[in-house]
């Protein structure tokens, strides 16, 4: 019987079966940065909203605090978004004509709800909340980013599990004094710049991070990245 | 004869297997076990010891069960059941597979955000409010707390500071919460089809109204359900003042006309016996059923009852219930000595009870079983004066109602186990006898307007009325329901009804306190109300029912402006008005008559509120008819209930169809035979078979209302059983899914000691062998493993890897009635799919908890009357879980406060993880099972449960988004004074009522749930008992949830007759 396949078979063989792990590698790397991208997670897009609001102008401008708006931040899962009443308190005393604002006007007049293009939007699966991190010392700042510098809201991380776990892993290097969540200006302690926390400066966020950890209680790493924490 | 329940097994004949062409049996048929009474007679008396079983089947087909019970799900659930072809079969593979690759790729849809324009003011969006209410059933009110999210009544639970419920609920209102949402509710007034305006609808009732005013209303009707509101009763009264010549009637075909009879026999008037079981050390129930809800006063009758069948190793007393009944009861069930009887034989043997126990009465009784029993029962009574009680059940015939009370008079019960008061029912009236007038007059065309105000009489109805007939023949017709039913479909005007959480009325608890009933959302689909509908006809037209009721009380309260709003608000946050039970009425009961009943050995039948659609309302309720009816484990259909001798006599088996005839009418009956049914009697539940339902209901069951007659509203003797040859009807019987291995005893070996060595399932002694030997359910079980042999991570010792608590969960076998309850509480709070009856078929139903019964047998007489045992089965949460390590995804994982967490959006569904359970928790989502189209199903749903997907597993979680927010609460206290003033620990206490939805219903308090780590939890308190016990301990699983073990307390001298009749 003839030779099935010539010698030029085996540098075929060896150059597929390089290939195919440089396609199949290649395959999975875009899988894995399509999934992480922007496109996916959102991160970084400026959905359209009906008005063009300013956490900027509001925040970092007029000083209000998150609160006043967000007032279920601290007491349950959800943050609240405000009714238009909340827009109105204001907005009836001041640029009353200003057309950008006329669809909360409206929605006042008409007694019809406004309809926000959600920024930041978990999967349905998965049971995050605010109370709990509020509580903790998880500033606003540390998930939202740097929400009060954006003329207009986009969503600073990916929120995919992956970003969560990071911290839940770790949760050290994140947390800050209760009162501070609020703040954002606040800035980590570093060697020029102490955190007053407990009577004591700490001029380190790792030692802070520890003692913040220890005083409020904070869960283990085990607990924290327990499927049920978020999952149920 | 057969009247007695402890037959003579050589009357067992042997069931041939029907040679009839099984062209009719649905394709989804399950391969069920072939019944041979023979082969069931073989092991019995070949078994030594006590034997526990799941059905017969199980006895006479042991290889077809071991089949059953190493997989899984039965065969059939995994195979493909659908009538497809090949080729259709992979045009389908080919789409799911591109479509499976293209899913993973697809991006989350972009959703909207919605803020109220002006948020209420106590509302925070993501934390549920509670609101207090009621919901009128034709016993009295069931007092609530209905968990609302952003105003959607998601859960109801009972209200804990009402004395009726606290905190407990049952079957059908924790199902009740479906019907609010049903897509097929009524939606829209119409007349005859077309679409109407209520302001149309008014306006012709005005006019008709107008012209009978003329005749002061003499052609005027109104037909409502049982009224138990006082506000609708004074509305009434207000509407027949301007019409004085027409008349109200009140007609459910579920009512209490029996016991109406029975106490103007025994008293003169019409009061109702409130039973006080916490008093009680003797029971006896003469064909009561009060172990279930639809008996009038369950929940306080089975909370009282389990507080008595509580025995501790220092207090090891309880209670003794003594039953006769003519069906295999959840009250049998728990019997410690039962005697099964036809309800035909019930009066006799009531009145020679009485006799016995010197309240008039008389007569004997001539069966020796039968003698036997009422001689022990007698003396028992006798010695436990004032302490006792006789209980009649609601379908027994009057004079059996006055013979109870008269006994219970007779033994010093009344003031101290019983106590007579007013009527919850406004007005009550022989319903069956108005109900008859109204028909007559209908038929003599004096009725010319009729307004019927809920129910649903054309179809429930006694058979012999005729009421369809009659009722068309009424020139104009009214009824307002929250279905298109026979009703509606014959009437000219069709007006939709309220949900009760839809509408604000008020009603009286069964102990006489007033619950206002307040709506927690509008209605949904355009309903109206019963007191708005009646305004129409009121001198006051146009006040809304909130007005109606709110004016009813004011009136009532005389109070001033003020105080009368803060009154309100109290009554409304409260749930109920403080201090309006009845007063105990001081009556006396005349000594009972001899009963003139005479024995008739043709066959009877007997006719019973279903265990969960009810009287019918309940028949387009997915969650209701899908929750197996206990006992018979029957879902979807109701059935013949008999005993397998009766049915070996007539050579039928299960699901054979038979032909039934009584006074000549007929109707076609699936059978299904039950263990403990006495011969020679038919059971049928009421309430299936409608013709015009929605989706869910229709095609279920036949409808036994065509037998039932107005004088034979109870039983009916006389009915003769045709096979309907080569027809077979599928029953959904789930009593064979999710087997658990259980051991044999070792021959040789006593009760006690025995159930533990031989690892049963089951394991229960008397009060005698438990006083004797408190270590009864654990001695001589294996040694517990050692921790160190295991290849499991031993995390419950590794301290970084354990949380703040540790949870676990008891369950007592001895205050657990049966009752379903838990099974439809866990339905409603985690999400949990409705399949249908093909689907049960194939062993694919959902439920995360079931309730497993097991009968008991010693020997082959006592398939006659076998002791039944409820064993509610969750996941154990095992800490050395056999699921976990299977899963090649990490979907099943263990969480440091030792649940066993199911994560479902990792899961990839192998079903690794149920093939390796030992308790068979674990359901699989072979289907898209819940509803993710049909949008008034949203609302309905727990915000906080994943709502799940196809190819999903799912189980319990020991409700652990429960869990998660009692511990978020807790972390948020840490470092604020807790009680004692003391800084909180952050930690979940046990005062913080962390519970599970199963928990929280429980009328008995069967379910204990609590941090196992805390040594002062009601939870270790309870496993600390030594009844305490694991389920298959052996496989050193370590499973969290733990079993008390059940203790009887039988009289020994009929345990002698018992002993030998089976050695004999």
């Amino acid at each position: 019987m003839a030779q099935f396949f010539p010698p030029s078979a085996n540098a075929y063989a060896r150059t597929s079966l390089v290939l195919l792990i440089v396609i199949g590698g290649a395959l999975g790397l875009t899988g894995y940065e399509l999934a992480s991208s922007p496109w996916v997670t959102r991160e970084g897009v400026r959905p359209e909203q009906p008005v063009p609001f300013s956490h900027q102008h509001h925040v970092s401008g007029l000083g209000i605090d998150c609160r006043y708006c967000h007032t279920t931040v601290e007491n349950s899962s959800f943050a609240n978004i405000p009714p238009t009443k909340t827009c109105m308190n204001c907005h009836s005393q001041i640029w009353t004509n200003a057309p950008l604002l006329e669809p909360v006007r409206a929605s006042f007049r008409d007694n019809k709800s406004l309809v926000w293009t959600r920024v930041h939007d978990l999967p349905d699966f998965v049971y995050f909340s605010h109370e709990i991190h509020v509580n903790k010392g998880i500033g606003c700042k540390s998930c939202h980013g740097p929400i009060d510098e954006m003329p207009l809201t986009y969503q600073a991380n990916s929120l995919q599990m992956e970003w969560c776990l990071d911290c839940h892993r770790n949760t050290g290097k994140n947390l800050r004094p209760r009162e501070e969540v609020f703040n954002m200006t606040y800035k980590q302690p570093d060697r020029s710049h102490a955190v007053a926390f407990n009577g004591v400066q700490f001029f380190d966020q790792e030692k802070l991070g520890a003692e913040i950890q220890k005083v409020y209680h904070v869960k283990g790493t085990q607990e924290l990245i327990s499927c049920n924490t978020c999952h149920r | 004869m057969a009247t007695d329940g402890n037959m003579n097994m050589n009357e067992l004949v042997t069931v041939k297997p029907a040679k009839a062409a099984p062209a009719e049996v649905e394709s989804a048929a399950p391969v069920a076990p072939v019944l041979e009474l023979e082969a069931v007679r073989e092991q019995l008396a070949g078994a030594k010891g006590v034997q526990y079983w799941r059905s017969l089947e199980e006895l006479s087909n042991k290889e077809g069960f071991d089949q059953m019970l190493e997989r899984e799900f039965p065969r059939q659930a995994s195979e493909w059941l659908d009538p497809v072809s090949r080729r259709g079969f992979l045009k389908l593979m080919s789409a799911s597979l591109a479509l499976a690759g293209l899913s993973a790729c697809t991006k989350q849809p972009e959703e909207a955000i919605v803020p109220y324009v002006q948020q209420p003011e106590d509302l925070i969006p993501g934390k549920p409010l509670f609101f207090a209410t009621a919901r009128p059933t034709p016993f009295g009110a069931q007092p609530l707390l209905v968990k609302s999210q952003m105003y959607r009544p998601v859960k109801i639970e009972g209200n804990p500071d009402h004395a009726m419920s606290k905190g407990a609920c049952d079957t059908y209102t924790q199902g009740s919460l479906l019907d609010l949402y049903d897509p097929d509710r009524m939606q829209a007034i119409s007349k005859v089809g077309g679409t109407r305006t209520w302001g149309e609808f008014v306006g012709e009732m005005r006019d008709a109204a107008a012209a009978e005013k003329a005749k002061q209303g003499s052609g005027m009707r109104f037909l409502t359900e049982t009224n138990i509101s006082p506000t609708f009763a004074d509305q009434m009264q207000g509407v027949l003042k301007l019409y004085p010549q027409a008349k109200w009637y009140q007609y459910d075909p579920v009512n209490r006309d029996n016991a109406r009879a029975g106490s103007r026999m025994a008293f003169g008037q019409y009061v109702e016996a409130q039973y006080q079981l916490a008093a009680a050390d003797v029971i006896v129930s003469l064909d009561a059923d009060f172990l279930y809800p639809h008996f009038p006063g369950f929940l306080k009758l089975a909370s009282d009852f389990a507080t008595r069948r509580k025995p501790e190793e220092n207090n090891p007393e309880m209670n003794r219930l003594y039953v006769v009944e003519s069906q295999m009861s959840t009250t049998g069930s728990k019997a410690d000595n039962r005697l099964p009887m036809r309800a035909s034989d019930v009066e006799q043997f009531a009145s020679a009870l009485a006799a016995a126990v010197g309240a008039g009465g008389g007569g004997t009784v001539s069966n020796e079983a039968a003698k036997k029993f009422l001689d022990v029962v007698a003396n028992d009574l006798k010695a436990n004066r004032g302490k006792c009680v006789v209980i009649p059940g609601e379908n027994q015939s009057p004079a059996v109602h006055a013979l109870a009370a008269s006994m219970n008079s007779a033994l010093g019960a009344v003031g101290k186990t019983v106590v007579y008061t007013d009527t919850v029912e406004t007005n009550s009236t022989e319903q069956g006898a108005g109900l008859k007038e109204l028909v007559a007059d209908m038929n003599a065309g004096k009725v010319s307007l009729l307004i019927t105000l809920g129910g649903n009489p054309v179809f429930n109805a006694p058979a012999d009325l005729s009421f369809e007939a009659a009722y068309t023949k009424v020139p104009l017709r009214a009824h307002v329901s929250t279905h298109m039913d026979e009703t509606s479909r014959l009437s000219h005007w069709n007006v939709p009804s309220t949900h009760y959480l839809e509408s604000w009325s008020d009603a009286r608890a069964y102990d006489g306190t007033i619950s206002i009933v307040q709506p927690l959302i509008e209605p949904l689909y355009n309903g109206h109300n019963p007191h708005e509908v009646l305004t129409i006809f009121s001198d006051s037209p146009g006040i809304t029912p909130f007005e109606t009721v709110q004016n009813y009380w004011k009136a009532q309260r005389k109070l001033s402006g003020a105080e009368f709003e803060a009154w309100w608000k109290r009554t409304l946050h409260d749930g109920f008005i403080a201090n309006t039970a009845f007063a105990p009425k001081t009556v006396s009961a005349k000594s009972a008559a001899a009963s003139t009943a005479q024995n008739n050995p043709a066959m009877e039948i007997v006719f019973r509120p279903d265990p969960t659609i009810f009287d019918g309302r309940f028949i387009n309720n997915g969650w209701l008819q899908e929750i197996p009816k206990p006992v018979t484990k029957l879902t979807w259909d109701n059935a013949a209930i008999m005993s397998p001798v009766t049915a070996g006599k007539l050579g039928y088996e299960d699901q054979s169809v038979a032909t039934i005839t009584l006074g000549g009418r007929k109707v076609d009956a699936p059978i299904k035979m039950v263990p403990g049914h006495p011969d020679n009697s038919i059971t049928v539940y009421l309430g299936y078979g409608r013709t015009h339902t929605g989706r869910v209901g229709s095609d279920t069951g036949f409808n036994a209302y065509k037998l039932r007659t107005l004088a034979n509203s109870g039983y009916a003797v006389g009915a003769t059983l045709e096979r309907v040859a080569g027809k077979k009807w599928a029953l959904a019987v789930t009593q064979h899914h999710h087997l658990v291995e259980q051991g044999k005893p070792k021959a040789g070996q006593s009760t006690t000691g025995d159930a533990a060595a031989s690892r049963q399932i089951i394991r229960a002694a008397t009060l005698e062998e438990f006083r004797k030997n408190p270590e009864f359910a654990v001695e001589g079980a294996n040694e517990p493993v050692s921790k160190d042999i295991t290849l499991y991570p031993n995390w419950t010792e590794d301290p970084t890897k354990t949380g703040a608590h540790q949870w676990g969960m008891a369950i007592d076998m001895n205050s657990c009635i049966g009752c379903n309850a838990c099974v439809i509480a866990c339905v409603a709070e985690n999400n949990i799919a409705v399949v249908g009856k093909d689907q049960v078929l194939a062993g694919r139903e959902m439920h995360w908890i079931r309730i497993d019964t097991y009968f008991e047998s010693k020997g082959p007489a006592d398939v006659a009357n076998p002791r039944a045992y409820f064993q509610p089965v969750p996941c154990m949460q095992c800490e050395n879980a056999p699921c976990e390590p299977v899963c090649p995804v990490g979907a099943t994982v263990h969480s440091p406060e030792g649940l066993n967490d199911m994560v479902y959006n990792r899961c990839v569904g192998t079903r690794y993880c149920s093939n390796n359970c030992p308790y068979k928790v674990r359901r699989f989502n072979f289907l898209l099972y819940s509803d993710w189209d049909t949008q008034s199903y949203y609302p309905m749903r727990n915000p906080d449960v994943t709502v799940r997907s196809r190819g999903v597993m799912e189980k319990c979680t020991y409700c652990v988004q429960r869990i998660n927010s009692a511990k978020i609460d807790a972390e948020k206290r840490l470092g604020k004074p807790d009680a004692n003033g003391q800084p909180h620990d952050g930690k979940v206490h046990e005062e913080d009522h962390v519970q599970t939805a199963c928990q929280q219903t429980c009328p008995t308090g069967a379910i204990v749930f609590g941090n196992v780590w805390d040594p002062n939890s009601r939870v270790s308190q309870i496993k600390k008992q030594s009844r305490n016990y694991a389920l298959l301990a052996e496989l050193n699983t370590r499973p969290r949830t733990t079993y008390i073990a059940t203790v009887r307390n039988p009289n020994a001298e009929l345990e002698e007759t018992k002993q030998t009749e089976t050695h004999g």
